[in-house]
């Protein structure tokens, strides 16, 4: 008797890029911000990054073991949610408060809702944002006392705030601070150049495409120019930049408004995600009563996905000029 | 300097080293051999000849069996033993004549003919009477195509030497080795459309071709060499188009629609024996490879000849195998026996030691859109996927799935690999059987 052959329908070969690789890439590309966001704010955020990490795997583990679900913690996903979470916190939070969040991320927004791929908003914000809303004191509390990292920073408010509160002065933090990220912000956001690193690996492995964060980016600079031109401050690079590369625009732009799962699929529908995003961030920032606004205005843009795709959809080859 | 190409596609490893040095080798068949009556897109032959007559190489063993349809011919001389169903390349089982190579080769005459002198009619039925068929893999008769409604209408006669298709070398081969075959073949189809330009278009990565090609049509001034970009699946019937020419047909529309007519390397030199030499379609090359193969090799084959045969002849398998194609990796059909016989679209017999697909478990869906920066057809896989395993029709319809041209670059890219295309095409299968019942 011969061997068995295998059949199966066509094609027989396969790209050697998987799930896992593309989230451990993620990962990587994480690294440089993750360790800055440490050496920046001391032991205490490492505790954080990592209690967050454990905990959104655990989650994940524990939600499919009693669901009797196939385990999917090998593909990476909830590392990189719960190391999203972390990066979102402030250096000095309670380890309870990342525990909560990544319960809520994996529990309630990924898991009930379907697991890896289902979830229509994206996790690592979601946690965050329902955390910002539930303890707002602790989620925004960037006091100096409790750090032992080597950064002398001298404000306890962060670039946004300082922007809010008093406008742009003299006084401000400097964009070249801001750029090298030795400020007061949670333990990722800080550096845009670490953040820019880790940018540049997502790129040269083509794990995401730059038309939602170039487009992201370039519509808030506009609204931003716009505003400064109409308000009478006249053009200000300073401020300009502060808002490029203050708060969590630049951790927000590169690495959750790039999520697979809950970023339209079609490449025009992302350039009309990323304008989307630029707005309502502006919006949010120069309006509205937080200082911050990229979380909200990703996790809301999360909500207009399917509608986006409804509109942007590709025609099809050969069916230029036509209607379908 | 920029070539020409199209939106999407992949770069799959094109394995085309295996086999790419070794010159074409005839091969003469052993065992009995198979003549499956439909080996083309349209109605099956009909036999000419019954159990136990004597049949000739060249003689018509079997009618074409209606207007979309091309006769058979045999390849060798020999007894006919019966007429029954056999298993395919493709999987199914179909009628076939088979007959007993009494390894004579005894031929019957071949008229040839001046092409020169040859009315339009006369090729074209020269054409139909060599049994020609697009030997690319689809199969659809070669005079059908060159029969178009507005004959005066067609500008482009491009003949598709792009052979995208990882591993497969036989069009590399010919353009090489018989490159005056192709050039004479393409001259006897311009005949048909005088208003046409010839257009031989070849993948960047067949350098040694394109300046073969290019020295040798100098002097025609009808005949132009196209350079294009080596991406998989440039030589996708529709997409060659557009590189070409920068037109684009949808799924309902012909190439004629466009003022164009596309055959491959291997029909536009069946055309050749057909019209000037008056021999049928009766042989072609096959390029067995892969890396289960001890001696990759390209071969003259007879129509007709096992693959088994085939496969010893190319050193035999090496263990373990896991998987055999009928074709290329990307669109060709994975067998189960290596007992089917080479018809006239088998282009390769592709052995591998490992199969990519059983080793990759599916799972969710990432919404990566990986899909849709590859697809040719500039559709949405991924969601239509979802349509096709939810069984919904009339979504799968209305998102274009009917433009999909199967080639497999969405399942080659997905990272979570799901086998988009198979779900994709068992769709497409469903909605044209249900067209038809209508």
């Amino acid at each position: 008797m011969e061997q068995m052959l295998h059949v199966s329908s066509n094609p027989h070969v396969r790209d050697r890029m998987t799930t896992s690789r593309i989230m451990q890439l993620v990962a990587l590309a994480l690294l440089p911000t993750t360790l800055f966001g440490i050496w920046n704010f001391g032991f205490h955020a490492l505790l954080v990054v990592l209690v967050s990490v454990a905990s959104s795997v655990f989650f994940e583990w524990i939600y499919e073991k009693l669901m009797h679900k196939p385990i999917t913690i090998d593909d990476f996903s909830a590392v990189v949610t719960g190391l999203l979470l972390g990066l979102n916190m402030p250096p000095a939070i309670p380890l309870w408060v990342p525990v909560l969040g990544t319960f809520f991320a994996i529990i309630v927004v990924k898991q009930l809702f379907g697991g890896l791929g289902q979830n229509f908003m994206n996790p690592a914000l979601a946690g965050r944002c329902f955390l910002l809303i539930s303890f707002a004191g602790l989620m925004t509390d960037f006091g100096v006392d409790n750090y032992s990292g080597v950064v002398d920073t001298v404000s306890g408010a962060t670039a946004m705030a300082a922007l809010k509160n008093q406008g742009f002065t003299s006084d401000s933090i400097s964009v070249w601070n801001l750029f090298l990220g030795n400020v007061q912000g949670t333990i990722g956001e800080t550096s845009a150049l670490a953040i820019l690193i880790g940018a540049v690996i997502l790129l040269a492995f083509k794990i995401i495409s730059p038309r939602v964060p170039l487009t992201y980016i370039g519509s808030l600079s506009v609204i931003v120019i716009i505003y400064m031109l109409a308000t009478g401050m006249g053009f200000n690079v300073g401020y300009l930049f502060t808002h490029i590369f203050g708060g969590g625009l630049m951790l927000g732009a590169w690495f959750m408004a790039t999520d697979y799962v809950t970023t339209p699929i079609t490449p025009k529908g992302q350039i009309l995600y990323g304008c989307c995003l630029g707005f309502l961030t502006a919006m949010f920032r120069l309006f509205g009563g937080s200082a911050e606004g990229v979380s909200y205005a990703i996790i809301f843009c999360n909500l207009l996905v399917p509608l986006i795709e409804k509109v942007t959809r590709p025609t099809a080859f050969g069916k230029g000029g036509k209607k379908a | 300097m920029a070539f020409l190409t199209f939106k999407g596609g992949i770069h799959p490893y094109d394995g085309k080293e295996l086999s790419k040095n070794s010159p074409i080798e005839s091969y003469q068949p052993q065992g009995e051999m198979v003549y499956p009556l439909s080996q083309h897109i349209g109605a099956p032959a009909t036999p000419l000849v019954k159990k136990g007559d004597h049949v000739l190489v060249g003689q018509k063993i079997a009618e074409a069996g209606g207007f979309v349809s091309a006769p058979v011919h045999a390849s060798v001389s020999g007894k006919v033993k019966t007429i029954e169903k056999r298993l395919t390349a493709t999987g199914t089982m179909a009628d076939a004549i088979i007959i007993e190579n009494d390894q004579q080769y005894e031929e019957t005459e071949f008229i040839p003919a001046d092409p020169d002198t040859l009315t339009k009619e006369e090729i074209l039925s020269r054409i139909r009477e060599g049994g020609v068929v697009g030997m690319g893999g689809a199969g659809f008769p070669t005079q059908v195509k060159l029969s178009p409604k507005e004959p005066e209408k067609i500008d482009h006669v491009l003949v598709n030497g792009a052979e995208c298709e990882p591993y497969l070398t036989s069009d590399y081969r010919r353009m090489l080795e018989e490159p005056e075959v192709v050039i004479g073949g393409l001259e006897i189809i311009l005949k048909l459309f005088p208003k046409a330009k010839g257009c031989i278009c070849i993948e960047d990565n067949k350098p040694d071709c394109i300046e073969k090609m290019t020295e040798l049509t100098k002097n025609h001034p009808n005949i132009e060499v196209k350079t294009l970009k080596t991406k998989y699946p440039q030589g996708g019937e529709r997409v060659l188009i557009y590189a070409v020419t920068g037109r684009e047909i949808n799924s309902t529309m012909l190439p004629a629609d466009v003022g164009c007519v596309v055959d491959n390397i291997d029909t536009v030199a069946a055309v050749y024996h057909a019209v000037k030499e008056g021999r049928p379609l009766i042989d072609r090359i096959v390029t067995v490879t892969g890396d289960a193969i001890r001696k990759p090799k390209n071969f003259t084959v007879r129509t007709g000849t096992n693959m088994r045969e085939l496969i010893e002849a190319a050193g035999g398998l090496t263990d373990p195998v896991t998987k055999v194609i009928s074709g290329g990796p990307m669109m060709g059909f994975a067998l189960y026996s290596l007992d089917v016989p080479c018809v006239k679209t088998t282009s390769a017999f592709l052995c591998l030691e490992k199969d990519p697909v059983a080793e990759a478990k599916a799972t969710a869906c990432i919404n990566c859109g990986r899909c849709v920066s590859v697809c040719p057809g500039h559709v949405i896989p991924a969601r239509l996927a979802t349509f096709a395993e939810r069984g919904d029709m009339e979504s799968f319809q209305k998102y274009d799935g009917m433009e999909c041209c199967e080639c497999g670059c969405c399942s080659y890219i997905c990272p979570a690999k799901r086998p988009l295309t198979q779900s994709i095409k068992s769709m497409r299968k469903m909605v044209l059987a249900s067209r038809r019942k209508k």
